[in-house]
């Protein structure tokens, strides 16, 4: 099991965290300009990075708050987590 | 080299003779030049789709790269368990194609894969669950897939370890039954594809790793860059699974997927006591019993991407709580070993089969965490689209464009867990 810090809330198990898929897709502003491919892309691709791969986590169980992070999914292991609008 | 032909006969001939005579199952082939195909990973897809180039579609200078050794990927840490009864008509046909190789597969190939068809029970918990199940049933034989409908009574006689009783937290209020689904021994799959494709001439090259995809001036795919040497090929099956977005990325091709860890677990073994395969969709039990008696045990795939092959102990011990609370006698078995796999997962949780943007290059991918049912009708048709640069009709609607067509194949919605 993961050991995950919350920068709101410091090392917490796991279980008390759901995962929030790839970091920083931004919704396009204006989706109705968007080419059928760049929706798709939007929608759909994913980086699937092999190695650092930036993430968003929320803390249900805690503080119930979003957050991002870098891991390693080669190694599982956290780099850096920080807050949403943050930068590593 | 002339294979070796198995039988009761050859195995009394070479007890004569003290068991000396046995010969390697597949050569250890150094990579050559040139091949006129190259398919990406070793797996029961990838030997498979070697397989049947070389056996039905008459290419015969064929390699299969794998970085690691034969069957050591998914194909030797899945659940083994084999059924066809999906909800939708393209589904329906892929895999329902796949189940009737399965029935000969041991025949075909010379080799025994122990295929099992002891029936695959779905078990219903809540009248949601009742409605999904029996639309299955009745989607299935509109198709032609068998799939019946159990009374919990009826569930009991089928699989006497069952606990239906109503003080159960999530009662079974009945089951869906495919009696041709089953099980087949895993790594003979691998075993048996790839001896069958090295006596075709199909060169199997372990411990080979791809590292780059070289693209001419056209973007035709030219050549493989891998651990051993560069490989010329103008046609490239990548069939690499957990691993699949790594590979195309090489050729500049960007795929729907996410890679995600799935695990399973045996107990001890036990004598003969499960006859069937049970699965239950919403308290995630995943069990039935191999022939050396161990129960075989899917658990769930972790939270968040990872390419390590391996999970968190919590996951398994939710299947656990689900597995004890179905089948009470199991309380006291012990857990022997558990692995997980690293399984690439589509949007819609149907696989992409097909060509790409890149001519010359195939990709047969997303399998997600059902892909050994398929190995059979999977290569099948993927060594079809190869050999005739276009799909066969049954992988036809697997394409890639479907995300973007909005055509999507939604089993996800279908069965609402990952499957």
């Amino acid at each position: 099991m993961l050991l995950i810090d919350c920068p709101y809330c410091g090392k917490r198990p796991e279980l008390e965290f759901a995962y929030g898929g790839q970091a920083h897709i931004a919704r396009p502003p204006r989706p109705a300009e968007l080419s059928d491919q760049q929706w798709t892309d939007y929608l759909y691709l994913r980086t699937n990075s092999r190695g650092s791969h930036a993430e968003r986590w929320r803390h249900v169980h805690g503080c119930g708050r979003f957050f991002n992070s870098v891991r390693d999914t080669t190694t599982d292991h956290f780099s850096v987590t920080y807050r949403i609008g943050e930068r590593p | 080299m002339k294979r070796q032909s198995w039988s009761g006969l050859s195995l009394l001939r070479h007890s004569l003779a003290r068991h000396r005579g046995w010969r390697e199952q597949w050569r250890k082939a150094a990579p050559k030049d040139h091949y006129d195909v190259v398919i990406v990973g070793g797996g029961g897809h990838g030997l498979g789709t070697a397989y049947y180039l070389a056996a039905e579609h008459g290419l015969t200078n064929i390699a299969v790269v794998e970085k690691g050794w034969i069957g050591g990927g998914n194909t030797g840490r899945n659940t083994t368990i084999i059924r066809s009864n999906y909800l939708f008509d393209e589904s329906a046909r892929l895999y329902d194609h796949a189940v009737k190789l399965w029935e000969d597969l041991s025949q075909a190939l010379n080799y025994n894969v122990m295929f099992s068809p002891r029936g695959v029970m779905m078990l219903a918990h809540t009248v949601h669950d009742v409605q999904v199940l029996k639309r299955h049933v009745h989607a299935n034989r509109c198709n032609g897939v068998d799939n019946e409908w159990l009374t919990p009574a009826e569930a009991k006689a089928f699989c006497p370890p069952l606990n239906v009783g109503a003080d159960l937290r999530y009662p079974v209020l009945g089951a869906a039954l495919q009696r041709r689904g089953g099980t087949a021994r895993h790594d003979a799959v691998a075993w048996g594809y790839a001896r069958a494709a090295d006596a075709l001439g199909v060169d199997i090259i372990e411990n080979c790793e791809v590292t780059g995809i070289r693209r001419g001036t056209h973007g035709a795919v030219e050549a493989l860059e891998t651990t051993r040497g560069l490989i010329q090929s103008r046609r490239i099956g990548v069939v690499a699974a957990g691993n699949s977005s790594v590979v195309m990325r090489m050729a500049g091709v960007e795929l729907p997927l996410e890679s995600f860890p799935l695990q399973a677990l045996v107990s001890e073994p036990v004598k003969s006591v499960f006859p069937c395969v049970v699965m239950s969709n919403s308290i995630h039990a995943y069990i039935s019993q191999s022939d050396k008696g161990e129960l075989v045990i899917g658990a769930g795939t972790d939270a968040y991407t990872s390419y390590t092959q391996r999970g968190a102990l919590h996951v398994n011990l939710h299947t656990l709580e689900a597995i004890c609370e179905l089948f009470p006698c199991f309380r006291r078995l012990r857990m022997l070993r558990n692995w997980g796999g690293i399984v690439d997962v589509t949007p819609d949780r149907s696989p992409i089969i097909g060509k790409t943007r890149v001519p010359g290059l195939y990709v047969n991918c997303g399998w997600g965490t059902g892909g050994f049912k398929a190995t059979p009708g999977s290569a099948q048709v993927f060594a079809w689209t190869i050999a005739h640069d276009e799909p066969d009709p049954i992988n036809a609607p697997f394409t890639l464009e479907r995300f973007r067509e909005g055509a999507l194949i939604d089993e996800a919605a279908a069965a609402a867990v990952a499957h």
